[in-house]
């Protein structure tokens, strides 16, 4: 007897069509007037000009996934983007330092939000990291290292207090990182001028709302908390000090903050995902 | 001759759109007689300018509408409802026409004028969307020359910025249009010697607030 022969080898499927190019913003927005900043897993961020050719704002499109059904890609798109959206445009509101909503197209997957100018709260860590250890080895402790690290010192009272208040909203980041924290800076030019490093100065902005979700939960801030201080450790043992900063202002700014903290110890000990049983 | 300022939008510029400002109107009933009418050569969108807060504010909404007519997704039957109903925060086109549009005691007037035209007849099925097109005949003379003969009140020049625009509004008005109250407490516990400054930044403010409401608005 002959054996049955094996199944045969599995395909794998086609690249479904799209309607357009993968990766290639629906109309009125063309290629040649975007300069890309960054990408991530759902959206593609653009920079562009927005209602006057000097007014600079920030595209962030998702694009459709081919290998979702386009019913639930449509769906799905369009829910993530209204959340960031909504948190955004609550946010504001409350006078929380977050960039505006100017637009949005939730069947094609944009949103257009304010250009906020300056660096982000890690580029400013690494290069005073830098700086410190710069210092460390040239063997000078002068007054001009002391100054800086209380400018960090009180950049992070900052960053703990601009959190508080999000978290007093009832409005969790869902990725707070150090890249999603923007330090404002209006006049750069002044700034470039002095041969000083510049103090980080400025008002401190949250980015990136894609994973925000609306949570009075005590667990999902710690979880915050959490993700932030995970952020700084990695960025350079140097910097991990300054977190118990933003932890100090944190404390202060809310009421209900002594309990995220009590509860960020108990996140510590078992990581950011919480135990699947029951 | 009114003075008439084309507005080129980044990303629709193949749609200039024409706007005038025009102070201390005295027709006003006459306008908003025609307007009732339907008479065709009033498609303009007469907007209240006391509830305008900046060019930022209006120039939003032109986009979103510009938007929605261009991907046949509009809520109302012509471009210029569309820009009144899109100003609203909510989806009561009546409503939006009495807040943004043109009321009894208007005496501030913005128009506004898309280079839209469509091809099709009135009579299009009413839940079927009409398809607008580029109209080559709105140009900045034609709307100026129309708009100085049928306006009367003293037509203010729009500059680069735009800033006339939002020279004559409401604040308060626009505030409880759009149900944005902040700021509203501190302003007693702060002096008026504060100055120029804070306005401008609450200004901004609620500028900002606005727009996310007007975008968020129908979702």
């Amino acid at each position: 007897m002959a054996e049955p022969s094996p199944a045969p080898p599995i395909e794998p499927p086609p690249t479904p069509k799209t309607s357009r190019p993968i990766h290639t913003l629906p109309p009125p927005f063309s290629h040649d007037k975007l300069v890309p900043i960054t990408q991530g897993a759902e959206a593609l961020v653009y920079k562009t000009t927005f209602l006057t050719p000097n007014t600079p704002v920030v595209v962030k499109y998702r694009p459709p996934k081919p290998y979702r059904h386009p019913t639930l890609d449509k769906r799905l798109t369009k829910q993530r983007l209204l959340a960031e959206a909504r948190s955004l445009v609550r946010c504001r509101k409350e006078g929380i330092k977050v960039p505006a909503v100017l637009g949005a197209d939730w069947d094609e997957g944009w949103l257009v939000l304010e250009y906020v100018e300056g660096d982000t709260v890690r580029r400013v860590l690494d290069g005073w990291a830098h700086d410190v250890e710069e210092a460390k080895k040239s063997g000078d402790g002068s007054d001009g290292v002391k100054e800086r690290e209380e400018a960090m010192l009180d950049l992070m009272t900052r960053v703990g207090r601009e959190v508080a208040k999000l978290h007093e909203l009832g409005v969790c980041h869902g990725d707070l990182t150090t890249s999603n924290l923007m330090l404002r800076q209006e006049d750069k030019a002044q700034t470039e001028d002095c041969a000083q490093p510049p103090l980080p100065s400025g008002d401190i902005y949250l980015i990136d709302f894609g994973l925000t979700t609306a949570s009075i939960q005590e667990e999902d801030k710690a979880v915050d908390l959490y993700v932030l201080e995970r952020a700084f450790a990695a960025t350079h043992p140097a910097a991990e000090p300054l977190f118990q900063e933003v932890l100090r202002a944190y404390g202060e700014s809310s009421k209900s903050a002594k309990g995220v903290l009590r509860k960020l110890e108990g996140v510590r000990m078992r990581g950011r995902k919480r135990s699947m049983l029951g | 001759m009114a003075l008439v300022r084309t507005f080129t939008l980044p990303h629709y510029e193949q749609y200039p759109v024409q706007i005038a400002l025009f102070k201390n109107l005295k027709n006003t009933s006459y306008i908003r007689s025609q307007l009732l009418e339907a008479n065709p050569d009033f498609d303009y969108a007469f907007l209240d300018a006391e509830m305008i807060l900046s060019p930022t504010h209006l120039l939003t909404a032109t986009f979103l509408s510009l938007h929605a007519i261009l991907t046949a997704r509009q809520k109302t039957r012509t471009p210029h409802s569309e820009l009144v109903f899109r100003l609203s925060p909510n989806n009561n086109i009546g409503e939006s026409y009495k807040k943004f549009g043109l009321g009894p005691h208007t005496t501030n007037l913005i128009a506004v004028k898309y280079p839209l035209t469509s091809k099709q007849a009135d009579s299009v099925a009413p839940n079927e969307h009409k398809v607008w097109d580029d109209d080559g005949s709105v140009t900045n003379q034609s709307v100026s020359e129309h708009l100085g003969r049928v306006v009367e009140g003293e037509c203010v020049k729009i500059g680069e910025e735009g800033w006339e625009l939002g020279a004559v509004c409401d604040v308060e008005r626009v505030r409880k249009a759009y149900k944005v109250n902040g700021g509203g407490g501190k302003k007693g516990k702060k002096g008026a010697a504060d100055g120029d400054d804070d306005k401008k930044d609450e200004r901004k403010e609620l500028e900002s607030v606005i727009l996310g409401i007007m975008t968020l608005k129908g979702s």
